[in-house]
C-alpha cells in the first residue's frame, strides 16, 4: 500500500515533468544555443552564427564571410538562416479569443521565416497586473527583443520601462498607439483605434443609422473604449455601450436581445467574440438593424458575404504579430527600423471588408491567417 | 485552553482513546512530517529545482527572476494568508478577487478629481473610508453566513458577482470608464506610493515593497494563529464550531472578524496595486479568490477546516508564483500555465494527505 502510493506520486510527478519538457522541446526547435544573453553584437561573432546559406533576400550586412559552412539548418526548409535571437511576445489577448490565435500565428510564422526563437505569452484573464508580471518575468529571462501590447499603458509603463532600461529593444503592437513612444518603445504596429471607430461610425451613418449599440467584450481595454468613442463621433448619433463577457456567448446573446429595442437601428461589435452572438441575437429577434464588427473570422466573413452583416473593420492582426518579429530581427541585424511616419506607427488598419471583398479573404481566415 | 500551544488538533483521532495521544512522544521526523506546511516546503524545493534545471539557459537563477517571482507572490501571499486563517476556521471567501477590484475603484473614485467624475477627497480620509467600506464587505459576508446559516461558499459566491458588478457598474455610471488612472498626481500620493507601491533596487533587480507587507502579515498571522488564544479559537471553530461555542469561544464574532480580515487583505492588495500601477481597473483581481485558495490548499490547509498553517499558505503562494514565472522564463507557451497549476494542486494535496496519514500512523 505504502509503496504503491509513493509510486503513484512519482508517476504523477514524472508526468508533469515530461509534459513540460516535451512542450519545451517542441517550442524551442529553432536551436538557440546557450549564448543568447549578448544582444546586439551578433555581427562579429562568426562561429556561433549559424550561417546564412547565401543567396536569399536577407540583409547584406553579414552573409559574406561564412556562407560555406552551413551547420544548423539541415532540417525542414533548409533555406532559412537560423539566428541566435530569442524574442518574447507578451499580449493581453485571452487564449479563448480567436482574434489572438491569428496574431499568434503571425508571430510564430515570422519566427520560422526569420529563423529566430519566439515565445508567445498572455495572461489568463484581462489583467494588467498579471500582464506586467509576465513582462517582468520575460525581461528577467534576458530576451534579445520584446514585443508587447499596451492596452493600459499606465499600468504597464513600469514593466516596459524596465525592459527598455535593461537595454532590451521593445516594439509594441495592436494597442498602445497613443502611449508607446513615451515608454521608449521603438515602433508601434497596429491601427489607431479612435480613427478605426470613426470610420465604422461614418460608414454606419451612410446607412442612415442614428441610434446604435457598441458591444464591448473586453471591458477595461482602453483601445475598445476608443473604438466606441470614435464610433459615436463618426456616427454623430447616440451610442450605448453594452458590456458583455467574451467567454459567455449565450449570455452575450441574451444581453443583446435585451438591449435591442425599436429605436436601435445599428450595432457595432468590437470583435468576433461579441459579433457572432450579437448576430444570433439580431436574427433571433428578427430585427433588421445594421450590424458591423471589428476584426474578421470565418463566421463574420460568411455573414458579410451572405448579406447578414454589413462590414467588418480589419486591422490585419496577423501582420501585427508578424511584422514586429521581422522588424526586431532586422533591427538587431542592421539597426534599421521602419519609422514610416512622424509618429512611428506602422498602420495595419483600419481596412473595411464588406460584401464585395469578404469572399476573397475567407480562405485565409479559415487558415488562421486573417 | 488558552495556554496550550497551537499544534493543530488532529480531528481524525481525537484525544480520549486508551492510548493517550496527547502525551505520546513523537520523533522529530514525525513531528516535521505532520506539520501542515511540510508538503509545501518540499514542493518549493522541487519546483524551484525543476525550473533551475530546465530554464538555466534563460537566466532562471538570477536576482531578476527571483524578484519577478517574489513580486508576483507578494499580493497573492497577502490574500492567501488571510484566506488560510478563514479556511482553518472552516469558511470560504470567494469574494476576495472581486473585492480587490471594488476596493481599488472605491479608492480611485474617492480621490479622483471631479472633472473625471470623482469626489476629489483628500487622500487620507479617502483611504480610511475606502478601508471601512471594504471591511464592511467582509462584515456583510460574515453576518450573512452567520444569520442565514448557508454555506459561506454560496454567500461569498454571490458577493463575488455583486462586487465585481459594482466595481464595473459604478465607475462606468459615474465616470464613463472602467479604468481610473492618475493616482500619482493626487496631493500626498507620494507617501502612499512609497509605503505601498515603491520598488527597491537590490542586487540589480527591483523588488516591490509589497514583499515586506507579505512577510510582515505572514509573521503576524503566524503569531496570532500559534501563540494567541485567538489562534486556538480558529482551529477549534474549524474543527467543530458547536463544540467551540459550548466551551465559550465567541464563534460569531470570530468568523465575522475573519471575513473582515480577508476583505481587508483584499483592500491592502488593491491599495498596493493602485500605488504601483497608478490607478484602478474594474477587472483587477479576477480569479485571485481561487488562486488564494489554491495557495492555501497547496500549503496544507484542509478544505474542511480545522487544520493548516499560514506559513504553508505563504509557501503555496510562492509555489504559484514560481510556476507562473518559471513557465514564462522557460519559454513554454503561457497557455500551459493552468495545466501546471491544476496538476500541482492535485499532486500537492495528494502528497500532503499521504504524508499526514502516514506520519500519524507511526
Amino acid at each position: 500500500m505504502k509503496s504503491r502510493a509513493w509510486l503513484a506520486i512519482a508517476a504523477i510527478m514524472l508526468l508533469i515533468l515530461s509534459a513540460c519538457t516535451s512542450v519545451d522541446d517542441s517550442d524551442g526547435e529553432t536551436a538557440d544555443g546557450g549564448e543568447d544573453t549578448d544582444t546586439a553584437e551578433t555581427d562579429d561573432g562568426g562561429e556561433e552564427e549559424p550561417a546564412d546559406t547565401g543567396g536569399e533576400e536577407e540583409e547584406p550586412a553579414d552573409d559574406s564571410d561564412d556562407s560555406s559552412d552551413d551547420s544548423g539548418d539541415s532540417g525542414d526548409d533548409g533555406a532559412v538562416a537560423q539566428r541566435d535571437y530569442r524574442f518574447v511576445v507578451v499580449s493581453h489577448g485571452q487564449s479563448s479569443d480567436p482574434f489572438w490565435t491569428v496574431a499568434a500565428n503571425g508571430v510564430s510564422d515570422a519566427g520560422d521565416d526569420m529563423g529566430v526563437t519566439v515565445e508567445y505569452q498572455a495572461p489568463g484573464t484581462f489583467d494588467m497586473v498579471e500582464m506586467s508580471q509576465i513582462i517582468d518575468a520575460a525581461v528577467a529571462s534576458e530576451p534579445d527583443g520584446l514585443v508587447v501590447t499596451l492596452p493600459d499603458a499606465e499600468a504597464l509603463s513600469d514593466s516596459v520601462q524596465a525592459a527598455v532600461d535593461a537595454g532590451i529593444p521593445v516594439i509594441s503592437m495592436n494597442s498602445g498607439s497613443d502611449d508607446f513612444a513615451d515608454l521608449g518603445v521603438l515602433v508601434h504596429v497596429g491601427q489607431t483605434e479612435f480613427e478605426a471607430g470613426l470610420i465604422a461610425g461614418e460608414r454606419m451613418a451612410e446607412e442612415g443609422v442614428t441610434n446604435a449599440l457598441c458591444i464591448n467584450q473586453e471591458v477595461g481595454n482602453t483601445a475598445l473604449d476608443d473604438r466606441c468613442g470614435g464610433f459615436e463621433e463618426g456616427l454623430d448619433g447616440t451610442v450605448d455601450v453594452i458590456p458583455v463577457d467574451l467567454a459567455d456567448p449565450a449570455g452575450t446573446q441574451s444581453t443583446v436581445e435585451g438591449a435591442l429595442s425599436d429605436e436601435i437601428d445599428g450595432i457595432l461589435a468590437l470583435g468576433p467574440t461579441g459579433a457572432i452572438p450579437t448576430l444570433a441575437a439580431v436574427e433571433n429577434v428578427g430585427s433588421d438593424v445594421a450590424l458591423a464588427t471589428f476584426d474578421l473570422g470565418p463566421e463574420v466573413l460568411t455573414a458579410i458575404d451572405e448579406g447578414r452583416m454589413l462590414f467588418a473593420i480589419d486591422q490585419a492582426q496577423y501582420l501585427q504579430g508578424y511584422l514586429p518579429i521581422v522588424f526586431m530581427t532586422k533591427f538587431l541585424d542592421t539597426g534599421a527600423l521602419p519609422l514610416g511616419s512622424v509618429d512611428r506607427v506602422v498602420l495595419t488598419g483600419p481596412q473595411i471588408v464588406d460584401a464585395e471583398t469578404a469572399a476573397s479573404v475567407l480562405e485565409a481566415s479559415e487558415a488562421g491567417l486573417r | 485552553m488558552s495556554t496550550q500551544t497551537a499544534e493543530p488538533p488532529t480531528t481524525t483521532n481525537s484525544g480520549d482513546g486508551s492510548d493517550d495521544e496527547r502525551v505520546r512522544s513523537q520523533s522529530v521526523l514525525t513531528r516535521l512530517l505532520t506539520r501542515p506546511e511540510f508538503g509545501a516546503l518540499v514542493a518549493v524545493v522541487l519546483v524551484w529545482g525543476f525550473f533551475a534545471v530546465v530554464a538555466s539557459d534563460n537566466n532562471f537563477i538570477s536576482t531578476q527572476t527571483t524578484a519577478a517571482i517574489l513580486n508576483r507572490a507578494a499580493p497573492l501571499g497577502i490574500l492567501a494568508v488571510a484566506v488560510a486563517l478563514l479556511m482553518i476556521a472552516g469558511e470560504f471567501d470567494l469574494s476576495v478577487g472581486s473585492v480587490i477590484g471594488f476596493a481599488g475603484m472605491a479608492i480611485m473614485l474617492l480621490v479622483s478629481s471631479s472633472d473625471v467624475g470623482g469626489l476629489a477627497w483628500p487622500l487620507l480620509p479617502a483611504l480610511v473610508v475606502a478601508l471601512v467600506i471594504t471591511a464592511g464587505v467582509g462584515f456583510l459576508n460574515g453576518i450573512m453566513v452567520i444569520t442565514t446559516r448557508l454555506p459561506s461558499f454560496i454567500i461569498t459566491l454571490g458577493a463575488l458577482f455583486v462586487f465585481r458588478g459594482l466595481a464595473t457598474a459604478i465607475p462606468r455610471t459615474v465616470t464613463n470608464r472602467t479604468q481610473l488612472g492618475g493616482f500619482d498626481t493626487i496631493p500626498g500620493a507620494d507617501a502612499i506610493v512609497s509605503l505601498f507601491g515603491r520598488k527597491i533596487d537590490l542586487f540589480g533587480a527591483r523588488f516591490d515593497i509589497s514583499i515586506a507587507w507579505w512577510l510582515g502579515l505572514t509573521l503576524l498571522a503566524w503569531f496570532v494563529l500559534s501563540r494567541t488564544p485567538i489562534g486556538n479559537w480558529i482551529f477549534g471553530v474549524g474543527g467543530d464550531d458547536n463544540a467551540s461555542r459550548n466551551v465559550g469561544v465567541p464563534v460569531t464574532r470570530l468568523k465575522i472578524g475573519l471575513f473582515m480580515v480577508t476583505a481587508s487583505a483584499a483592500f491592502l492588495v488593491a491599495l498596493i496595486q493602485v500605488a504601483s500601477f497608478g490607478g484602478a481597473d474594474s477587472l483587477r483581481g479576477e480569479l485571485q479568490e481561487f488562486n488564494a485558495i489554491i495557495a492555501a490548499v497547496v500549503g496544507g490547509v484542509l478544505l474542511t477546516g480545522g487544520y493548516g498553517s499560514v506559513i504553508g499558505a505563504t509557501l503555496g503562494a510562492l509555489i504559484f508564483a514560481m510556476v507562473q514565472q518559471g513557465i514564462i522564463v522557460t519559454g513554454v507557451d503561457g497557455d500551459w500555465f493552468k495545466v501546471f497549476v491544476g496538476a500541482i494542486l492535485v499532486v500537492a494535496v495528494v502528497f500532503n494527505n499521504f504524508i499526514r496519514t502516514q506520519a500519524q500512523k507511526r
